[in-house]
């Protein structure tokens, strides 16, 4: 079973029913997250692993612990 | 390992499969655990699927959904369950394989409810969004450059879909049988702020407007769409968006109340037999799962939302490895967001059947507001479009039964935009 070209990838998800748009992932994690109109959080699902500590940031930084990342030292590939 | 010690299979690999396992693990649950899913992908997330991968900022490959704890799962990807024998245990696939469970979480979600069945093949050209196979193949239609899209419903899909046309510079014609989008979740009086959107963006909203058929090309690629009303429109590429049925055929033959409306469960997300029980060790969540919902008397429903999909999968997996008489209700205020034409839209609750919508701050001139719907003089769901931060407090009072309007003296203005939702007649089946 293949993901292609996503080896190393992290992995993040944002619970948007929780996002309260206080945007201090877009201070943490720029390149990752960014806020559209008022309220609208665009974010990468897959960031780069060289990014992780920025990701991180972003995770501690949510006032409302919407944003979810693998558990670390998970390889992604290792599901299998 | 025992004969007997098969252990816990997950049947349906996607957000709420996912979730589901990780509660199992969570909750301390050490024994053999399996993961089916008909797709051949690791669990992915759905809702960019409709917006970022069409407009093709994200790839559809670019949404895997991250794992919350060490999993130590067995994986059978694109491997479609077929059918479920409870007595022997066993579970069949597509490819032949029966495999023998102990317990069942069943997480097997929803389809693209599909073009109704004409006589002869359907043009291509014709598509449905659901999967990521789905979006990869519309994001590549659309980057061809279409003279005109068609989205067939103006539901939450229907709409997304239609944004992200507009991003792309695409025409794009929408046709839905009632009087505004998203009619059916928020009623036409919130919903006729979607059509002021759409307009500003350019799309061609048509309400009350049917689809009956096809026309072909000589390549068989669709080029015409007839409306049931009478008249055409050239249309090159075609997004039905009828919403979902749920995953439920491969049940047929397990003596479970299941059809295209979900898995029926008890209040403990157990699945029920065909006389009512509940079967024993089988258990439902997300999509594919009907459960009673206290808040709303007791209805029974599936919720085809993201939130439903992480809390429901828990409290499953946390009733499957508690004892018989330790069994707990799920407790559930349903929520989902949207974005689209610029808004972010969240709503709690269920605003269907509402026979007041009260605007309580903002406008819906100015297209940022907060509304909140009651019914018989309770408080059942509020929606907001940009004023997200003021609606926790909205669900803390629909979780209660407030009366409506709530929190009366808190708002900045007076209630003055206060009329019926206008929902349309229920679907007959």
């Amino acid at each position: 079973m293949t993901e292609p070209n996503r080896a190393g990838s992290l992995r993040v998800v944002v619970d948007l029913n929780r996002c309260q748009g206080y945007a201090q992932c877009c201070y943490a994690a720029p390149e990752q997250f960014a806020l559209r109109g008022h309220e609208i959080l665009f974010y990468d699902p897959m960031p780069p692993a060289e990014k992780r500590a920025e990701v991180v940031r972003a995770v501690q930084a949510c006032p409302v612990r919407a944003i979810s990342v693998d558990v670390e030292g998970l390889d992604p590939r290792a599901a299998f | 390992m025992s004969a007997a010690e098969a252990g816990i299979f997950v049947v349906g690999a996607s957000l709420a499969g996912l979730r589901g396992a990780e509660a199992l693990r969570r909750q301390g649950y050490a024994g053999p655990l399996t993961l089916v899913g008909d797709e051949p992908h690791l669990p992915y997330d759905r809702p960019p699927l409709s917006k970022h991968v069409l407009s093709g900022e994200l790839d559809a490959d670019g949404t895997a959904l991250p794992h919350l704890v060490a999993l130590d799962a067995q994986w059978r990807l694109g491997s479609k369950a077929v059918g479920l024998d409870r007595v022997a245990k066993r579970l069949r696939l597509a490819s032949g394989d029966e495999l023998a469970y102990d317990r069942l979480l069943i997480a097997t979600g929803a389809q693209a409810r599909p073009w109704p069945a004409t006589d002869g093949p359907l043009p291509s050209g014709i598509h449905t969004l659901r999967g990521r196979d789905d979006a990869a193949a519309l994001r590549s239609a659309l980057a061809v450059g279409p003279n005109r899209v068609l989205i067939i419903g103006g539901g939450l899909i229907g709409c997304e879909a239609a944004s992200s046309c507009r991003d792309l510079g695409l025409p794009v014609t929408v046709a839905d049988p009632n009087p505004t989008p998203l009619a059916r979740v928020l009623g036409s009086s919130i919903g006729a702020v979607i059509t002021e959107r759409m307009q500003a963006a350019g799309v061609d909203f048509r309400a009350g407007t049917q689809v009956e058929g096809f026309e072909a090309d000589a390549a068989g690629r669709v080029c015409k769409a007839r409306f049931a009303k009478g008249g055409e429109i050239e249309t090159n590429l075609v997004i039905v968006a009828l919403g979902a049925t749920r995953d439920t055929a491969w049940l047929e033959a397990a003596g479970l109340m299941a059809d295209e409306t979900g898995l029926a469960c008890d209040g403990a997300c157990r699945a029920l037999d065909a006389r009512g029980r509940p079967a024993p060790g089988i258990y439902a969540a997300g999509d594919v799962a009907r459960t009673p919902i206290p808040l709303y008397g007791g209805r029974s429903l599936a919720f085809e939302h993201w939130g439903n999909a992480t809390a429901q999968a828990g409290h499953a997996a946390r009733n499957m490895l508690a004892a018989e008489d330790d069994q707990r209700e799920y407790h559930h205020l349903p929520s989902f967001w949207s974005s689209q034409f610029g808004v972010n839209i969240k709503c709690v609750g269920l605003a269907e059947g509402a026979d007041t919508v009260a605007v309580v701050q903002g406008s819906r001139a100015a297209h940022r507001f907060l509304a909140v719907y009651g019914r018989e003089g309770r408080t059942i769901a509020a929606v907001s479009f940009d004023e997200a931060r003021w609606l926790p407090a909205y669900a803390e009072r629909i979780e209660a039964g407030a009366a409506f309007p709530p929190i009366l003296g808190a708002t900045d203005q007076s209630i003055k935009d206060t009329g019926p939702p206008g929902f349309p007649e229920p679907r007959s089946r």
